[in-house]
């Protein structure tokens, strides 16, 4: 591992995760979801990495192959230097002390038969983290930290809102003090008027307490506002990636323009004059995959060699990285 | 670590904040209980029978083995308060020492078969693949061979007796049992929370038992107050197939195939078991169907 990769916390090379499709009474392997086709990426230490894109394009699918919830089918993610991407779940489990997830709906995230505290130890009691003396004091601790009464920890979910469910959500997260956190869409299931309190809690949280994030979600708004940097994901490729103002600024990949273009703007006469780019048809089957560019049939910019050569996710300069034969 | 947690953030707004009361779990099953009265009179069944089991020696008027034939099919009467059977039997006190058997019978197979077939469905969801195939199609053999036909097999090769005859009755409610968890498990295991178990690394069997078993066991249990009203009656059953319970014992269900025979001389031979066995089942299904509630966390407040 070379000196300017030290400060990478996630390494992720050439990852693919293909779901096998099986068919028929001998369950035939017949084809491949391909979720995840070969991408490349890495996180900066106590950076925030946003991670975009339309609803089943491996955004999801992309956190999990971090978290090891899946294994991947080809490629390496190595996380603080180790080679994660095909280790066996003992060896595992001491490094999953240092990663914390988050997930999108706080109603199916917690158990509704534990008590929110004891949500909130299970963490600490896997990796022997507090005797039981300790746990106590611990566990209002982290509900403190979230904002949370420290009073309702015997308390069951059902028992709470939505937001203080995510809260319990994050409070479980960060229980072993990981250094990275996965943010699956955190914020997409709940009310416009909590989403604020999660992003700054989740903001404040990142500041005190020195973590990393891969922020995984849909909105272009709130990842613009939480990311350092943005990867804009479609059909299980990355098309672009460059630091949030780049991005917003001077989007080069004629999809991230079409995403950007779709963004309501909140001055009136800006609004009127916006040209929206209207992508036509529909996003193909990643089962099925366009051969060449995955976005070439549905792109204003292709051309002939759009559909056989798959372009490469190039440096432009500056730490702006582009898959498009056309910029 | 604990500054570090300490200066992240400000506590947002916790401070003297009013929160909703509190009630602890042992007070919301009492509450259950005293509000809807037919879980309670359930619950009184179940209570009485257990009470009955134990104590018969002393509930019973008559030592329910005793034949006296110059009393038999006697009426009711103030020495005998159900009459007496063909063999001058108090058909009371033999109710009152069938409870035993029955109740014993009824529960051990439930629970012996709930905990196999239970864990079997489980692992079959929760691990999936290999494991799941290897379980299901042995639950479909079990499945495909009648009940009965098990049964007399497994009775026929070591004999009768109440140990053989509770354990044939459990064997045949594995695989339904299996068959719900599975189920249900299935449907657990679809939540994030399984998948943020996962995640932060916890082992097969913890998930099992804290994360699945506890949110599919519900609908399970009121299936199992029903199982305990068909095991009763196998038993009776198997009783009349001569496999069952030796015949002086006295059983429910033995006694309501001994009393058929005189069904129009004195009804009350097989009405008197007929009604203990009804009783007990809705006995253990109301109060199954209660403790269901009281145990549901998300009926907290409402109930």
């Amino acid at each position: 591992m070379s000196d300017a990769k030290n400060d990478h916390m996630v390494e992720v090379q050439n990852l693919k995760m293909y779901f096998p499709i099986n068919r028929g009474l001998l369950k035939r392997h017949v084809g491949d979801i391909k979720a995840v086709d070969d991408i490349s990426f890495f996180i900066k230490n106590k950076e925030t990495l946003g991670l975009v894109g339309e609803s089943g394009c491996g955004k999801t699918t992309t956190g999990r192959c971090i978290l090891r919830l899946y294994k991947p089918t080809s490629g390496t993610i190595s996380f603080s230097g180790t080679d994660i991407s095909h280790m066996r779940d003992k060896a595992l489990k001491p490094l999953r002390r240092n990663m914390g997830a988050i997930f999108q709906d706080p109603y199916s995230s917690l158990n509704p038969r534990q008590t929110a505290g004891s949500i909130i130890s299970d963490p600490l009691k896997i990796h022997n983290m507090a005797s039981k003396k300790e746990m106590d004091e611990m566990i209002s601790e982290l509900f403190k930290m979230v904002g949370l009464d420290p009073r309702m920890t015997d308390r069951v979910p059902h028992e709470f809102s939505g937001g203080q469910r995510q809260r319990i959500g994050i409070a479980r997260a960060l229980a072993c003090q990981p250094s990275l956190v996965i943010c699956d869409e955190p914020i997409s299931a709940l009310d416009v008027s909590i989403q604020a309190q999660i992003i700054n809690l989740l903001e404040e949280l990142q500041e005190g307490l020195g973590l990393t994030y891969l922020f995984i979600a849909h909105d272009l708004a709130v990842v613009q506002h939480i990311s350092d940097r943005v990867a804009v994901m479609y059909l299980g490729r990355i098309m672009e990636l460059t630091s949030s103002e780049e991005l917003y600024e001077n989007p080069l990949h004629p999809y991230t323009q079409a995403l950007l273009s779709a963004i309501p703007l909140p001055d009136p006469k800006a609004e009127k004059i916006r040209q929206r780019i209207v992508l036509k048809g529909e996003v193909p089957s990643p089962a099925n995959p366009p051969p060449g560019c995955h976005f070439h049939p549905r792109c204003e910019l292709a051309t002939s060699d759009c559909n056989v050569e798959i372009p490469p996710l190039r440096d432009i300069g500056g730490g702006h990285y582009v898959a498009c034969l056309r910029v | 670590m604990a500054e570090n947690l300490n200066n992240s953030t400000e506590p947002a707004d916790v401070g003297e904040a009013v929160i909703p009361p509190h009630h602890s779990e042992w007070r919301r099953i009492a509450r259950v209980f005293v509000r809807r009265k037919i879980s309670l009179i359930g619950l009184i069944i179940v209570v009485i029978l257990v009470i009955c089991a134990i104590f018969a020696p002393f509930i019973a008027t008559h030592d329910p083995l005793k034949t006296d034939l110059r009393d038999v099919h006697a009426p009711v009467s103030t020495k005998h308060f159900l009459g007496t059977d063909e063999l001058g039997r108090d058909t009371y006190s033999r109710i009152v020492y069938g409870t035993r058997t029955s109740l014993t019978i009824g529960v051990i197979a439930v629970t012996s078969s709930g905990i196999v077939g239970m864990a079997m469905g489980m692992s079959a969801a929760y691990f999936g693949g290999l494991v799941f195939a290897l379980i299901m199609r042995i639950t479909d053999a079990l499945m495909a061979l009648p009940g009965l036909i098990i049964i007399l097999l497994i009775a026929g090769l070591v004999g009768g007796g109440i140990v053989v005859v509770t354990f044939a009755l459990a064997f045949g409610a594995i695989a339904p049992t299996c068959r719900m968890m599975c189920g249900q498990a299935l449907h657990i295991k679809q939540n994030d929370y399984v998948l943020a178990g996962k995640a932060m690394g916890m082992g097969s069997v913890r998930m099992m038992v804290t994360q699945i078993f506890p949110n599919a066991f519900a609908p399970l249990l009121v299936g199992m107050t029903m199982a305990m009203g068909m095991v009763v009656l196998a038993e009776a059953g198997l009783s009349y197939l001569g496999i069952g319970i030796e015949p002086p014992t006295p059983s429910w269900g033995a006694m309501v195939n001994e009393g058929q025979a005189y069904i129009l001389k004195n009804p009350l031979l097989s009405i008197v078991p007929g009604g203990a066995i009804m009783m007990m089942v809705f006995g253990f299904n109301m109060a199954g169907d209660g403790l269901r509630d009281a145990i549901d966390p998300t009926l907290r407040g409402a109930i």
